[in-house]
């Protein structure tokens, strides 16, 4: 069976770790990294990876455009 | 129809020169007493005759915002105005003139200050001269002083405006507004200018970068430059230099104004000789750049000087300077909306400058 | 297990799957506003209507004086910074000597709503063929969180510390509602940015506004209610929450014109 798999690709440097991703993603995939960046902002990343369908969501409520979202068919 | 001479009013004599100068645009809002070149404008159908528009805003800072806009696209874009309404015309200017586009803007001056009178008047002379509103900047100041030169510096303002990427303002009052004489009008002028459009917002086009019309830096060490530069514009403009010498040659007196305020002069120089007094006259005709080279060596050869003005007293300051001390100046007008005679004048010249 | 994922999530980040990015319309600049602010999504909403449209040589922005002053930064087409409040006047200038080009206004509520009231209105009045985009955020972002003509009823901000008193301070103005019973005004909408079905609806809407420019029938204008987490003092998440709460009560979502029609 196919089923639809995504992934996110995050610009670190330009994300300012507002989290609203994280409240825009339906199925969780998404947290915020304990490190931080050059501005001192913690930025987002995949902590769940299998479960992101690749919506966009994230992408498209994030102020500053770091988001990419990757999608494709995958058999399971 | 063709209308090579008129008998005109000043301000139709703008309004006509505005569409014979090939303006793309002229926004403005009514005010007395120039309210003659919205309508002349609004009756001659300029958007028939040569393709250009005319909107009636419903302020000065909407017109001059209008202005702003017009401009950035680099057209030849004109508006007019009375001392009130260039009050609220400061804020925009201002933004011109840091942006660096060109224009005209014609402020037919009433007196002041506040609502004051809507008689002629020349106290809006500092505000046109050291800027007007907010900044170090200045605009090219052109001072009529007749009907002919009303619609010649709006085709002369036109070209020095995009010579220099500035504001341009033709400095007159109600009187020269009001007043009919005839005028030879120039030949119709292109809209399109030959001059530099590289930095005009009509839409970014693949082959360059976007264009970007702004008065903003914030960065001081930039904004520190770009005045660098403005200031170094300024300094060009100076060559633009332009005045007029009536009797001057062998005058022991000398007399400076402009606008209608020399028309006056101009009788009063006639009185003075007639009673043997060696008066002249020097017509500034550029209030900025102003003629203060010429005024320096003029106080080589004359005794003294009076600043004759519709105002309590502003350009005198600029004779003063220019003179540095060589000779007694001295200021003579009415104001706030009186007209001196020439004999009020000529009284003037000899009490405070002859006899002392 | 995880190295599986890992292995798949790979497989998938190659260019072929790419289903979103930045939009090529965006210069590289990094956003100068507050992480969480809404500015920014509109902003990419816009790049994308006018790279969509395929607009982008014959797009003149206008930006205004607020947090959106250095819009001219982030979008890659010509612009204009406009005086405050001036947008409108501005933006009359262009359309009027240009009328063949899509020229829009990108203000915030003190903006658009307080000191540049009489160009909004008399714009819209007129029926300029220009889009108006709208930011309404409540409060005076840039200079430090003062009180805005939109400023909710009781809402405490800098210069309304105890809340605003509408009794000695007035009342938040609904410039959109306002606007909308004017003939010059062919389509005007209220809209948000804060969750995905928003921006959604709120990219419809600008596409539309953008669009609207070619029937030459007056002025569109989206509102988008947005969120002032550093002025409003939350989280940014938080004031999402807080902007449903409060803001949208006194300014509901929806069109309110569509295509010169009053909705409802």
């Amino acid at each position: 069976m196919a089923k639809q798999r995504g992934a996110i690709v995050v610009d670190i440097e330009r994300c300012k770790g507002c989290e609203l991703c994280i409240e825009a993603c339906p199925t969780s995939v998404i947290r915020m990294e304990r490190k931080v960046n050059g501005k001192s902002y913690h930025f987002a990343y995949m902590e769940n990876p299998a479960e992101c369908t690749g919506c966009n969501n994230c992408a498209i409520v994030c102020p500053d455009g770091v988001i990419s979202v990757y999608r494709m068919k995958v058999e399971v | 129809m063709k209308k090579d001479i008129l008998l005109l009013k000043g301000n139709e004599a703008i309004a006509e020169a505005a569409i014979r100068a090939g303006a793309d645009a002229y926004f403005g809002y009514p005010i007395t007493p120039q309210s003659e070149v919205l309508e002349y404008l609004m009756l001659e159908k300029p958007e028939e005759r040569t393709g250009m528009v005319v909107l009636q805003a419903e302020s000065e800072l909407a017109a001059i915002n209008m202005v702003f806009g017009a401009a950035s696209a680099g057209r030849k874009v004109i508006t007019s105005s009375s001392s009130p309404g260039v009050s609220l015309y400061q804020e925009g200017i201002s933004y011109i003139a840091g942006a660096e586009l060109p224009c005209v803007i014609v402020n037919i001056v009433r007196g002041g200050p506040g609502l004051g009178t809507i008689q002629p008047s020349q106290a809006d002379y500092f505000q046109s001269t050291k800027g007007g509103g907010h900044g170090d900047y200045h605009l090219l100041v052109l001072a009529p002083a007749s009907v002919q030169e009303m619609a010649d510096f709006v085709k002369l303002g036109f070209e020095l405006a995009f010579k220099y990427r500035n504001p341009v303002m033709i400095l007159s009052d109600g009187l020269i507004g009001q007043i009919m004489e005839k005028v030879e009008l120039f030949e119709q002028v292109d809209r399109a200018t030959e001059f530099d459009q590289s930095w005009v917002t009509t839409g970014k086009t693949p082959d360059r970068e976007r264009n970007i019309i702004t008065s903003l830096n914030l960065q001081s060490v930039m904004q520190e430059k770009h005045n660098f530069k403005l200031q170094a514009k300024y300094k060009k403009m100076q060559s633009e230099v332009r005045f007029e010498e009536i009797e001057c040659e062998d005058a022991e007196y000398l007399m400076v104004a402009y606008g209608s305020s020399a028309r006056v002069c101009q009788k009063t120089v006639q009185l003075a000789r007639d009673k043997g007094i060696k008066a002249g006259l020097l017509r500034p005709i550029t209030l900025y750049p102003y003629p203060s080279g010429k005024l320096n060596e003029m106080a080589d050869r004359v005794k003294g000087m009076l600043s004759v003005e519709m105002s309590a007293g502003q350009m005198v300051e600029d004779v003063r300077l220019a003179v540095n001390g060589k000779i007694p100046v001295e200021h003579y007008g009415r104001f706030g909306g009186m007209v001196h005679s020439p004999r009020e004048v000529l009284e003037a010249l000899e009490e405070k400058i002859v006899k002392k | 297990m995880k190295m599986e994922v890992q292995d798949i999530s790979k497989q998938i980040i190659d260019p072929k799957n790419l289903v979103y990015d930045r939009s090529p319309l965006m210069t590289d600049n990094v956003l100068t506003y507050c992480p969480g602010c809404g500015h920014g999504v509109v902003h990419h909403l816009m790049a994308e209507v006018i790279d969509e449209m395929g607009i982008q040589s014959e797009t003149i922005g206008v930006a205004p004086v607020g947090c959106s002053v250095l819009a001219y930064e982030f979008l890659d087409v010509d612009w204009l910074q406009a005086p405050h409040g001036r947008a409108p006047a501005v933006a009359t200038g262009l359309k009027r000597i240009m009328p063949e080009k899509y020229i829009f206004t990108y203000q915030g509520d003190g903006d658009l709503a307080a000191i540049g009231t009489g160009e909004t209105i008399h714009a819209c009045n007129r029926g300029e063929h220009i889009t108006i985009i709208f930011i309404n955020n409540g409060i005076y972002g840039m200079t430090g969180g003062q009180m805005a003509p939109t400023t909710l009823p009781g809402m405490a901000t800098s210069t309304s510390p105890y809340g605003r008193d509408v009794s000695t301070m007035g009342y938040p103005i609904k410039m959109t509602e306002l606007v909308a019973q004017l003939p010059g005004t062919y389509y005007v909408t209220r809209q948000a940015v804060h969750k995905p079905g928003n921006v959604r609806k709120t990219k419809k809407a600008i596409q539309k506004a953008f669009e609207n420019q070619k029937l030459k029938k007056g002025v569109s204008l989206v509102e988008v209610v947005s969120n002032c987490n550093n002025g409003w003092k939350m989280t940014p998440v938080k004031s999402n929450t807080w902007m449903e709460e409060n803001m949208f009560p006194y300014y509901p979502l929806g069109d309110i014109k569509v295509d010169g029609e009053l909705v409802k």
